[in-house]
Order: structure tokens, then sequence, then C-alpha cells
């Protein structure tokens, strides 16, 4: 029931955002998320954007991943 | 898991790696010395670990246990009747999330009183069900509010959208529950010792990691915040392994992208604004105080309960569905004897099967194997 996914932002009109998921377009609401921008992606939650996506800090955890893919190839 | 497709999802594809999900699972083989008892308590990480095969892959002495973490399979047979009465006897248009339809009452279910002539509707979102109300003037139309604090903030927005507009036949059936207190319940019972909690992803995108600190400080054990894709969760075990080895206990944060300290402030207003606690009863648990919400004074003219006379039948549960127990994470689904023979996902006896985030339902479906 908290199935939420990431969705783009890529326009914005008022309360509601246009948002694209998988090649797919709907809209959705932004009253939970009013700091939302194009550009952005958004965690999507039955029709309303409940959280932006903070692409740094996606990044660190992807690196800090990696980072541990390298020291266990040098483990036995 | 997948590698190299075209098309390729942000922010999921990149977390489901499979060499960098080797490299995890090989780590944490590495780092695990001694047998650990963790709890996903969310249904969400329940599904995610068995799709993905992350219980296989992890060393045997790594137990994972699944929490009551699914807001369907908590909802009492009660709450159903309630649901039911709006629809059947109200001829209220009752809108529900799909999820809710199949789940069993006393006597019926929603979509038994939808087969039987009430006008029940599958929505996806709060939105959809005030332009129902907005479609159908003369009609009440009741929305099943059920969900943990991630869905709240969206049923609350709902209500003061209706407010705003002077829609005056829309109305809420809260059975809302919060995380939280639920988790001080199961971890006060000592019923399980467990070693390691993998905390709600999105329940925390909503709350923040603050309401989850607890664990850590009051009960010494070990607890990360997790998003749903199998690098995440990977990750989350690593963390929660080398904490438990370390003898540490703390609230560590692996889902940053989308968890941050303080939470969705937006939200968290929208939701104490329309909502304050109450006490509420959840399937296999028990009455938890402070762990529901209802409306406040100011919206319960908006309130389903308060609106119309609502029934309470006498309550009857299969006696032999252990759902309970499994939402207590002491017993596993393929401890229960109706498991797979007399309760499949067709014939659901107990709501563990009906939701897609039911361990029964997840176990059927992806891993059902007995151990």
């Amino acid at each position: 029931m908290c199935l939420a996914i990431p969705a783009l932002v890529k326009s914005i009109n008022g309360e509601t955002a246009e948002v694209e998921v998988g090649g797919v377009v709907r809209k959705v609401s932004r009253t939970l998320t009013p700091e939302v921008n194009p550009g952005d992606y958004v965690l999507l939650h039955t029709g309303y954007a409940i959280s932006v996506i903070d692409e740094v800090d996606a990044l660190k955890t992807l690196e800090m991943l990696k980072e541990i893919a390298d020291i266990e190839s040098g483990q036995v | 898991m997948n590698q190299g497709r075209f098309n390729q999802m942000k922010y999921i594809d990149e977390y489901r790696d499979t060499e960098l999900g080797k490299s995890l699972i090989k780590r944490i083989a590495r780092l695990s010395k001694k047998p650990v008892k963790l709890m996903e308590f969310c249904g969400g990480h329940t599904v995610s670990i068995l799709k993905h095969g992350i219980r296989q892959l992890l060393p045997a002495h790594i137990e994972m246990l699944s929490g009551p973490g699914c807001p369907v399979c908590v909802t009492s047979v009660a709450e159903i009747d309630k649901a039911v009465c709006l629809a059947r006897k109200h001829g209220a248009i009752v809108a529900c999330f799909g999820d809710m339809l199949r789940v069993p009452g006393s006597n019926s279910s929603l979509q038994r009183a939808k087969a039987e002539g009430a006008d029940v509707r599958v929505v996806y979102s709060t939105q959809d069900a005030l332009e129902i109300a907005r479609q159908n003037p003369l009609k009440p139309v009741a929305f099943i509010g059920v969900g943990f604090e991630t869905t709240a903030p969206t049923v609350a927005a709902s209500v003061l959208h209706a407010f705003t507009e002077g829609l005056t036949n829309y109305y809420i059936l809260s059975l809302h529950k919060l995380c939280p207190p639920v988790m001080k319940t199961l971890l006060v019972s000592h019923e399980i010792e467990l070693d390691g909690i993998i905390c709600p992803g999105h329940v925390c995108a909503i709350t923040g990691s603050k309401p989850f600190e607890f664990i850590g400080r009051e009960h010494d054990i070990a607890a990360v915040i997790s998003g749903f894709e199998p690098l995440d969760i990977l990750l989350a075990v690593e963390m929660l392994i080398k904490q438990i080895e370390n003898g540490e206990h703390t609230l560590e944060n692996a889902y940053t992208r989308v968890v941050r300290d303080e939470g969705n402030r937006q939200a968290i207003n929208i939701m104490n604004e329309v909502f304050e606690t109450s006490a509420s009863y959840w399937r296999g648990i028990g009455i938890v105080p402070e762990s529901g919400l209802r409306l406040r004074d100011k919206y319960r003219g908006f309130d389903a309960e308060a609106a119309f006379e609502i029934e309470q039948p006498s309550l009857k549960e299969n006696p032999g569905c252990i759902c309970g127990e499994i939402l207590r994470g002491v017993k596993k689904p393929y401890d229960c004897f109706l498991f797979k023979d007399v309760c499949d996902p067709e014939h659901p006896v107990g709501p563990c099967m009906v939701s897609a985030e039911g361990a029964c339902s997840a176990y059927y479906l992806y891993g059902g194997e007995n151990e």
C-alpha cells in the first residue's frame, strides 16, 4: 500500500504537475510537494507527489555501492 | 535483478544491478558471524525480498521476519464491517483502493456487497473519489481511508479540497494507522527478540527519521531506513549486520535520496490540520494507543462514522487463520495449516493473503517453500 514510484516532472500548472513514468504521462497533485520543479524526479503515491528525490544523495549511495564492490572484489 | 536493458528507469534500474548486488551479498556473508533475527516492518519490503530472492541469497543464519506493515492486513474485521455497512445500508457510493475489495469482514466483504448491488468503486487516488462526489451531488460518497503515514496526508489533502470547495457529500471512513506506536507495542511485548529492524522508507519519507530513533535508544535494537529496490534492501541489511557485529544500535538512513531527517513538513502539517491521533485496533495485535487517526472537530462533517449510524455486528474471524501471529513476526505463512491448501490468492481466508503486500500472498507467489 505504501508503494511509490519515481516519476519525472515535465511541467507544472498550479497544484497539478504533469509527470512521466516509463513513457506514460499523467497529471498528479503537488499539494504535498509545492517545492517541486520541472526536471525534478518525485516519488509518486496514489496520485500525489510525496517527496522530491535528491539526485546528489542518490549518486552518493551509488558511489558507496561501487566502493563496496571494489573492496569485495579484492577479498577472497 | 536485471542488467543493461534499454529504456532505463531512473532511480529504479541502478538499484537492481546484479554485480553490485553480488558484492553486497559477499560482504554481508563476510561480516555476519552470529545468528540474527531481522524484521522487515513493511509489506513492500517483504514483497521485494521474496520477489528478488534475497532471502535465499543471504546466509542461512540471517533470519528475515515479516512485520505488521501492511495496512490492509492489519485492518480489523470490525472496520471492514463498517465499510460494508456504509455501502449496503446507507446507499453510499463507497470508494476504496483495490486491495480493500476482497478483505473478509464478519459476514461479507466490499466485493460481495458490490456483487449484491451496492455501489462500490475502486479508485487510484482520493482525487478520483473527490471527482465522484462532484459528479454525484445528491449521493453520499464515502472514501475508505486505509493506509499509514504515507497515505494519510493524501486523504487529508482531499478533505481540505472538499472543505474549500464546499462539497457536502464527501465522507471519510478513517481507518488510518501509524507505524511508530505499533512498533513500540511489538518491542515492549518481547514476544520475539529482534536484533535489527528494516524501517519503512515511504512512511519515513513523510515522518522523517526521528519518530523511529526510539528503536535503538530505548530498545537497544539496530534499525536502518530502507528503500524498496533490491540494492536498497541489501545495503540496509549490510548496515544492520555491521551495527549488530559491532554491538551498536542506532538508527541509520540507507534511503537518503528520499528520506530527510525532518520528513515532509508540508505533508505532516496537512495531516495534522485534518487528523488527530486516537486509539486503533490492529488485527492480530489489539488496541494500540495513539496509533489511529480520526478527523478533528473542525472537519467532523466529513467523518462517515459521525454522519451515518454504523452497526457493529458480532466479530467473526476464521479460527484457523494465523494472520495475527504472522503480523507479529511470531509465525511464518507456512506455519499455517490453511496456507496453500485452503487459503490462496483466489480464495483468501485472511487479509495477509488478500493484500498484494501481505506476507502470505508474497510467500505464495514468490517463495512459499516449506523450510
